[in-house]
């Protein structure tokens, strides 16, 4: 692999330890209804979520489908617009950037997408879809823009001529690839990385992971990486937020939420995640019952409560506020534990 | 970087020659439908030069005479020469389907990606002012603007194009509004792209197959439409040459002399099946998944 050295990433001024810093965060998507659209409710898709990503650093967040990462992964993009909450980026709130402000930002902050299909167009020659940030931002010349695709083409695994094809004639790993390229081009310092590999095949997938590694230690590039699979996120991730209904239930190192899982939802989740024959007479196998509730009509107190094994009665009466419980490791406390 | 800059370059370019080639290569009946569009195109510019007689000229002494001898195709009821009249009315009939069509394309288009795109209320009022225009009848929509505006070219022009911009704005709309949820989109959007950049160049592109469908589809029906108008009185107005025009009053003589239907109906057909294979075959060609 080797490394650019006529490109240097521009000088980026020493912040504080944390880069990314999600606070308070809700969506609620409303449901609408009738001719007029009359207001009949709202999902909750995210609900009051806080967390904090450092430069260089991994987070992974976890959780089942609906849980509302991908919306998470969104707003901190501007995709999606919060109903409350403030993400600030280097500092800076997001929220309130307009015209060329959000414009830098946005070439700060990439994203690879889930679907290798529809993420790229189907018009555009690979060239230049990888080519479109530097276009936007109009960074570089004719000629510096073609050297540094063919850059960026070597340094995801693919070869200079693959510029000039159409996606279709690609694979879904190298379609990823294509997309993790398009996301580097603008030298972003943090990518969201939503679920990259879950349309992947297992034995591609490890090859996306690792090449995002490599990445980020060539790069110094922060991680936000949305995924359902806990093996795979153990492997990436320094840090690990699970997510059940659109709040945070625990957050942890990835060592300590493997090790000593506090939260009740995270048990269950960990014993439910496939797992080498060695480590099987570790953990018992926590079989939850019941469907995830619905997001418009989140259950009261924990919300997890309905389908806990050890819920108490005062579960369904307070709703837990993330504690903190160690330097490295916080947990929503719900009654029933604590 | 040297070696790589060339190995990109020998990435061929498209330019239009080459691209030119392409398209006759693969495409055969597109290659024959263009060939037939450019013939068409050259006899009506060459109209004046290359017909054998005045369009308009009466020959009061040989009045429904048969095809041949003199008058290859035959003349009229005023002895006017068919053949002439035919070259010249495909000056008529070419001009109103190209500008009408093209017309249609560009309003429709922008209307519709932008209302598809932008949504909310923008949205809803343009389709709901659509929806009122195809509410109406065509051939009535398209006598009511016609007799307000009274017979002439331009005017035939303008009241086609009432007929289709709604038909491409809905097509260009509904599009738009697919292309608009796939992640590319959100790509372009995350990377810094603004509205006008994610229309035009993932938009447009992405709806390209399905703008020259109804395109090529448009042309046939805004020459038959033209024609209908001139039947009706209010399209192109007599003695010019139009196809739809000569077609409707030789329907009068079409038991003695059916040659006066039957060839402006050839030139017709002929013109509109051109647009329609060269539209399709436009569509593939532009297709990147379709194998070279």
């Amino acid at each position: 692999m080797t490394a650019p050295t006529t490109h240097e990433r521009p000088a980026v001024p020493a912040a504080d330890s944390s880069l990314l810093e999600v606070s308070d965060l809700v969506k609620h998507f409303p449901v609408r209804r009738g001719l007029l659209g009359r207001r009949v409710g709202e999902v909750r898709a995210v609900d009051g979520v806080s967390f904090s990503v450092g430069r260089g650093e991994t987070l992974g967040l976890v959780g089942e489908s609906g849980c509302g990462k991908s919306t998470i992964g969104r707003m901190v993009l501007g995709l999606i617009r919060p109903t409350g909450g403030t993400v600030r980026y280097a500092g800076k709130d997001v929220l309130g950037l307009r015209g060329g402000d959000l414009k830098e930002h946005r070439r700060r902050l990439q994203i690879v997408f889930q679907d290798p299909f529809s993420s790229l167009d189907p018009r555009m020659k690979v060239g230049r879809i990888i080519a479109e940030g530097l276009d936007i931002h109009k960074i570089g010349t004719k000629e510096s823009r073609r050297d540094w695709v063919v850059d960026l083409l070597r340094q995801v695994g693919l070869a200079p001529r693959d510029a000039g094809r159409f996606p279709h004639q690609f694979s879904g790993g190298q379609r990823q690839r294509i997309s993790i390229a398009r996301a580097l081009a603008t030298n972003p310092d943090f990518l969201v990385c939503d679920e990259p590999v879950s349309a992947l095949d297992v034995s591609i997938q490890a090859q996306i992971i690792n090449l995002l590694r490599d990445l980020q230690r060539q790069r110094g590039l922060g991680y936000l990486f949305v995924s359902h699979d806990l093996n795979l996120v153990r492997y990436i991730a320094d840090r690990i937020c699970v997510m059940y209904l659109g709040e945070i239930v625990e957050v942890a190192t990835a060592e300590e939420l493997f090790t000593a899982p506090r939260h009740p939802y995270t048990k269950a989740l960990l014993s439910s995640a496939p797992q080498l024959r060695a480590d099987r007479s570790v953990r018992e196998r926590i079989q939850l019952t019941g469907e995830v509730p619905s997001a418009a009509k989140p259950p009261s107190g924990c919300r997890f409560h309905p389908r806990c094994p050890q819920a108490v009665p005062e579960s369904a009466k307070v709703r837990p506020r993330l504690t903190q419980i160690s330097p490295s490791h916080a947990v929503a406390a719900c009654p029933c534990f604590t | 970087m040297t070696d790589q800059a060339a190995v990109i370059d020998r990435i061929p370019a498209d330019t239009g020659w080459s691209e030119l080639r392409r398209f006759f290569k693969t495409q055969t009946v597109g290659a024959v439908s263009l060939t037939v569009i450019l013939l068409f195109i050259l006899v009506a510019v060459a109209a004046p030069l290359i017909a054998p007689y005045d369009p308009i000229s009466q020959d009061r002494a040989s009045f429904l005479t048969g095809p041949g001898g003199a008058h290859l195709l035959g003349t009229d009821d005023l002895g006017r020469d068919m053949l002439s009249r035919i070259m010249h009315g495909a000056q008529i009939s070419l001009y109103v389907g190209t500008l009408t069509v093209v017309l249609s394309l560009v309003i429709g288009s922008i209307i519709g990606v932008g209302a598809g795109y932008i949504g909310g209320a923008v949205d809803a009022t343009l389709q709901g002012i659509i929806d009122a225009v195809m509410s109406i009848p065509p051939l009535i929509l398209a006598l009511f603007v016609a007799s307000l505006l009274g017979p002439s070219i331009t005017n035939v022009i303008f009241a086609l194009s009432v007929l289709t911009v709604p038909r491409f704005a809905r097509m260009a709309r509904g599009e738009m509004q697919r292309i608009k949820s796939e992640d590319f989109v959100n790509a372009s959007v995350a990377l810094g792209a603004g509205r006008i950049r994610v229309m035009v160049r993932h938009g447009l592109p992405n709806m390209l197959p399905s703008l020259i469908v109804i395109s090529s589809l448009g042309y046939g029906q805004v020459i038959v439409a033209e024609a209908a108008l001139s039947f009706l009185g209010i399209g192109t107005p007599p003695p010019e040459p139009s196809w739809g025009l000569m077609l409707s009053q030789g329907t009068t003589y079409f038991q003695t002399a059916p040659w006066l239907v039957v060839f402006p109906g050839i030139a017709i057909s002929l013109a509109v099946l051109a647009f329609n294979l060269f539209g399709d075959a436009l569509r593939d060609f532009l297709d990147p998944k379709l194998v070279r």
